[in-house]
C-alpha cells in the first residue's frame, strides 16, 4: 500500500562540504543515506529520517542539516497534523499506535508554573563554595520514636536505610529495552555519585552484579530474571505496579530485541516476545501487596528496603496510604510525562496524572494520616534539570528519579523511535553493532558529570534559601510559590500564589 | 526457639509451629538452614506465609497442616512435602526444589516459575502455570493429579504442565476455559479431554511425539510414586499435547 504519509523532516545536504566519507550512511539505523554510484553522491531518503542528528553530530564536515518538514496543512486546533498523520499510519497497518519516550503534549508542567524563595535582608543567603552544604538523603522506613540509651546510643533498630549522596537516582530502565553498555554507564555513574540506577524488569546481567551496592533491583509483572541471587545482591528491591508512560497495562519486549544476551538475563528462549502482563498476578489487592512486599523481606532477610512503584493515577493518595500500610518503605510515584521503551501513544498521552498534583496530594494525604514517616517518597516522570528536582523536594519528595535526561546525556536527542530498536545513538536498542556507540567509560562520565553538576546547583539554590541542607527543605512548600495557577491547583499544590 | 523443637536427632528436628507467627518460624528455618541440618518436620502448621523462603542450603520440609500463602516463593532447591492444602502463590518465582501437595493447591499455582518441580495430589486453582519460564536446563515442571480452575498455563512462557484428571470419572471433561491463553511457549500434556471452545486462541493441538510420550512417562512415574498410584493405569489413557502456535503472539498487534 503507498503510504499517504508526508516525510517528518528534510536532510539538507551542503554540496560544497560534504567529503563523500560515507559516514552518514554508517551512523543512520533507519537508512536514510545512501551512496549513488551513478552520479558519485551521498543521497538521503527523506521520508525514512527520525529526526535523531546522530547523522549531522558525527558529519566530519558539518555538512548535514536536518529540518523539520514545513509543509502546511490548512490551519485547524482541532485537526492538528499530528493527528491527521496517526490516522493516515492505523488506516494503512491496522495497529496500535506504538511510541517511546513519555507524553510530549500540551497538558501544563507544574514546575514551569512553580517559583522559589531566596533570602534577603532578612536572613543571611549561605555560600556553598565556602560553606558546607548537606544534600544526604536516607531512604527508608523511619520509626515514629526512637529511643537511646544513658550514653546516647540508638537502642532502637531501624529498618533498613540507603544513604544517597546526591538525591537523584537513575529510574528504572530494563536490559532489553537498554544495551547492557547503558546499564553499565548508569551503575558506574551512580557508584561513582553515591546513588543508585535501577535494573528496570528485565533482570540484572552477571557483569553488573559488582555494583549491587548501588542496584535497585525490579520485581515486575513479567518477573524476568529474578531468584535469590539477583534480589540479595541489590541494595533496594522495587516492585513495580505501574508506570507513568503506560499506567495499567503492561509491556511486551518485542521478540526481535529479545538477543542471546538477553534472553539469558530475562530467562527465556530467545526470539520469543517477553511478555509483561498487565496486573501482577498475585496482586489484586492492598492486602495482596502486604504479602509481596513481605515475600520479598523475607527472601532478603529483611536486610533492604523493599519499594513499590505506581504510576501516577486520580486515587493516588489514596492508594499510597494502601502501599505504606502494606509496609512499602519506598514509595515512587511515576507521573504522566514518565518515559518508556515502548508504549501504545494513545494510553502514553492521555492515562495518568501530572507528577506534581500527585506528589503534593500523596505528601498531605500521608501526612494527614501521621504515616508519612514509615516511607520515603521517591518521583519520577519528566524530571528535567536541578530546578525540577528542589521543586520537587520542597513538595515534599525525598528523591526523584531521572531517566529521559539522564539517556539525553548519553546522547538521546529524544526521537521517540525507542520503540522500534532501532536506536542510532546505541541506546535503547540491543543491536549489538549499535550498542557499541555507548562507551561505558564515556558515558559513566557524562552521566557523573550531570550528577555533579546539578548537585552544584542544588547548593547553589540552597544556600540562596538559607538553608544548609536539603533535610531543612523537604516539605517546605513555603518556599514555594505559584504563578499563573487557579485557585484550585493552588490548593491541591499545597502553594500560595506568588506575591501572596 | 528451643521450647517449638519438639524431638531432635543429628540430622532431623520436628517443630511445633502451633502459634508460631511466619516471621519467627522462617528464623527458626533460616538458622536451622544455617546450620546443615538435612530435614526438619512442621507440625501444626496454620496459615504461616512464605515457608521455604530465603533458605541457602538444600533442605527437606515436611509439613503437617495448612501452610499459608506463598509457600515455597522464590525458593531455591529445597524439597517440600505439605500433608494437607496448599494456598495461594504456592511456588511463586520459584527458582529450583520440589514441592509435593498431599491434597488440593489455590490460585497461582507455580506463578513465574523458572525451574523445579512441582506435584499436586489434587486440584488447583485459578491460572495454574501463569507466566512459567525456561531457560536452557532450567525448565520448570508441574503436575497436577486432579483438574483447575480458569487460565490454567496463561502466558505459559516456558516449562512443562501436566493435568492429569484424576477425579474427573471416566470421560475425563476437564472444565477450566481460556487454557493456555496468551501462551508463547512451554508446553501443557493434558489427560483427558477438552473442547475447543475452552482453549485460548494462541494454542495449538497436537499429538504427542516419542519426546513427549518420555517427558510425561518420566513425570507421571515420579507422581505416582509420591502419591502410591499405579502409573500404568494413569498413563493408559491418551494425553494431547498442547502447544503455543506462535513465539510472538501479539507480534502483529502495532503499528510502528
Amino acid at each position: 500500500m503507498k503510504t499517504y504519509l508526508p516525510p517528518k523532516f528534510l536532510v539538507e545536504r551542503d554540496m560544497d562540504r560534504c567529503i563523500k566519507c560515507k559516514v552518514c550512511i554508517n551512523q543512520c539505523s533507519f537508512d536514510t543515506h545512501y551512496y549513488d554510484e551513478e552520479d558519485d553522491q551521498v543521497k538521503s531518503i527523506i521520508g525514512n529520517c527520525v529526526g535523531c542528528h546522530r547523522c549531522m553530530t558525527f558529519c566530519p564536515t558539518q555538512a548535514i542539516t536536518i529540518k523539520k518538514n514545513q509543509h502546511q496543512y490548512r490551519d485547524n486546533v482541532n485537526w492538528r497534523p499530528e493527528i491527521i498523520e496517526d490516522i493516515i499510519k492505523q488506516a494503512e497497518t491496522g495497529g496500535v499506535l506504538l511510541t517511546g519516550m513519555g507524553d510530549d503534549k500540551e497538558q501544563t508542567i507544574y514546575w514551569d508554573h512553580l517559583v522559589l524563595n531566596a533570602s534577603q535582608v532578612t536572613n543571611p543567603s549561605i555560600d556553598p563554595l565556602r560553606e558546607p552544604m548537606e544534600l544526604a538523603t536516607y531512604l527508608g522506613s523511619k520509626p515514629d520514636k526512637i529511643d537511646l540509651d544513658e550514653e546516647w546510643n540508638l537502642k532502637t533498630i531501624l529498618p533498613p536505610q540507603v544513604k544517597l549522596d546526591v538525591p537523584i537516582m537513575f529510574a528504572g530502565m530494563s536490559y532489553g529495552a537498554v544495551g547492557l553498555q547503558v546499564q553499565e554507564s548508569l551503575a558506574r555513574a551512580a557508584t561513582e555519585a553515591g546513588t543508585l540506577w535501577d535494573t528496570g524488569e528485565g533482570g540484572l546481567h552477571p557483569s553488573l552484579y559488582k555494583y549491587g551496592n548501588n542496584t535497585t533491583v525490579q520485581v515486575a509483572s513479567g518477573r524476568f530474571g529474578v531468584h535469590p541471587e539477583y534480589l540479595n545482591v541489590a541494595r533496594v528491591v522495587e516492585i513495580k505496579i505501574g508506570q507513568g508512560a503506560k499506567p495499567g497495562i503492561g509491556g511486551h519486549l518485542p521478540g526481535e530485541k529479545v538477543s542471546a544476551e538477553v534472553s539469558s538475563t530475562r530467562m527465556i528462549p530467545m526470539g520469543t516476545d517477553a511478555l509483561s502482563p498487565a496486573p501482577q498476578h498475585d496482586i489484586y489487592s492492598i492486602e495482596d501487596l502486604a504479602q509481596l512486599v513481605h515475600a520479598l523481606k523475607e527472601a532478603v532477610n529483611y536486610k533492604k528496603p523493599v519499594s513499590v512503584k505506581i504510576a501516577a493515577v486520580h486515587n493516588s493518595a489514596a492508594i499510597a496510604v494502601g502501599m505504606v500500610k502494606a509496609g512499602a518503605d519506598i514509595i515512587v510515584l511515576d507521573g504522566l510525562r514518565g518515559a518508556t521503551g515502548a508504549a501504545p501513544k494513545i494510553i502514553r498521552d492521555n492515562v495518568g496524572i501530572p507528577i506534581e498534583m500527585a506528589l503534593a496530594s500523596v505528601d498531605s494525604r500521608l501526612r494527614k494520616e501521621g504515616i508519612r514517616n514509615h516511607a520515603s517518597l521517591v518521583v519520577s516522570g519528566g524530571i528535567r534539570n536541578s530546578g525540577d528536582v528542589v521543586k520537587a523536594i520542597a513538595l515534599g519528595a525525598d528523591a526523584v528519579y531521572i531517566g529521559t535526561a539522564a539517556l539525553i546525556a548519553l546522547g538521546c536527542r529524544v526521537c521517540q523511535q525507542c520503540h522500534t530498536g532501532k536506536c542510532a545513538w546505541g541506546i535503547c536498542t540491543t543491536n549489538p553493532l549499535l550498542n557499541k556507540r555507548i562507551n561505558p567509560d564515556i558515558g559513566a562520565k557524562r552521566l557523573t558529570n550531570l550528577l555533579h553538576a546539578w548537585s552544584t546547583e542544588l547548593k547553589e539554590i540552597l544556600g540562596g534559601m538559607g538553608v544548609n541542607a536539603l533535610e531543612s527543605l523537604r516539605g517546605n512548600r513555603l518556599q514555594l510559590r505559584g504563578v499563573g495557577l487557579t485557585d484550585s491547583e493552588l490548593e491541591i499544590l499545597g502553594v500560595r500564589m506568588a506575591g501572596d | 526457639m528451643e521450647q517449638v523443637i519438639t524431638t531432635k536427632n543429628e540430622e532431623s528436628i520436628n517443630i511445633d509451629a502451633d502459634g508460631i507467627l511466619y516471621k519467627e518460624l522462617n528464623v527458626i528455618l533460616r538458622d536451622l538452614n544455617s546450620k546443615g541440618i538435612k530435614r526438619v518436620k512442621l507440625n501444626n502448621v496454620y496459615g504461616q506465609r512464605y515457608i521455604g523462603t530465603d533458605l541457602s542450603q538444600p533442605m527437606e520440609i515436611e509439613i503437617s497442616g495448612t501452610p499459608g500463602n506463598d509457600l515455597g516463593a522464590f525458593m531455591n532447591g529445597q524439597k517440600i512435602t505439605v500433608y494437607g492444602n496448599a494456598q495461594d502463590c504456592c511456588g511463586n518465582t520459584m527458582n529450583n526444589g520440589e514441592i509435593v501437595i498431599h491434597g488440593h493447591a489455590g490460585d497461582i499455582l507455580g506463578m513465574s516459575a523458572r525451574g523445579g518441580k512441582i506435584f499436586v495430589r489434587d486440584d488447583a486453582g485459578y491460572r495454574a502455570g501463569i507466566h512459567m519460564k525456561e531457560y536452557l536446563d532450567k525448565k520448570p515442571i508441574l503436575v497436577i493429579g486432579g483438574s483447575t480452575q480458569d487460565f490454567v498455563g496463561e502466558y505459559m512462557g516456558g516449562g512443562v504442565l501436566i493435568m492429569l484428571g484424576l477425579n474427573l470419572g471416566k470421560e475425563i471433561k476437564h472444565k477450566a476455559k481460556f487454557i493456555g491463553t496468551g501462551m508463547h511457549g512451554g508446553v501443557i500434556f493434558l489427560r483427558g479431554q477438552v473442547e475447543q471452545y475452552q482453549l485460548g486462541k494462541e494454542v495449538g493441538v497436537a499429538e504427542l511425539s516419542e519426546k513427549d510420550h518420555q517427558v510425561v512417562y518420566d513425570n507421571v512415574n515420579e507422581f505416582a510414586s509420591y502419591f502410591k498410584l499405579d502409573p500404568d493405569k494413569i498413563l493408559e489413557q491418551r494425553f494431547i499435547k498442547l502447544f503455543p502456535r506462535w513465539l510472538r503472539p501479539y507480534g502483529r498487534l502495532y503499528a510502528y
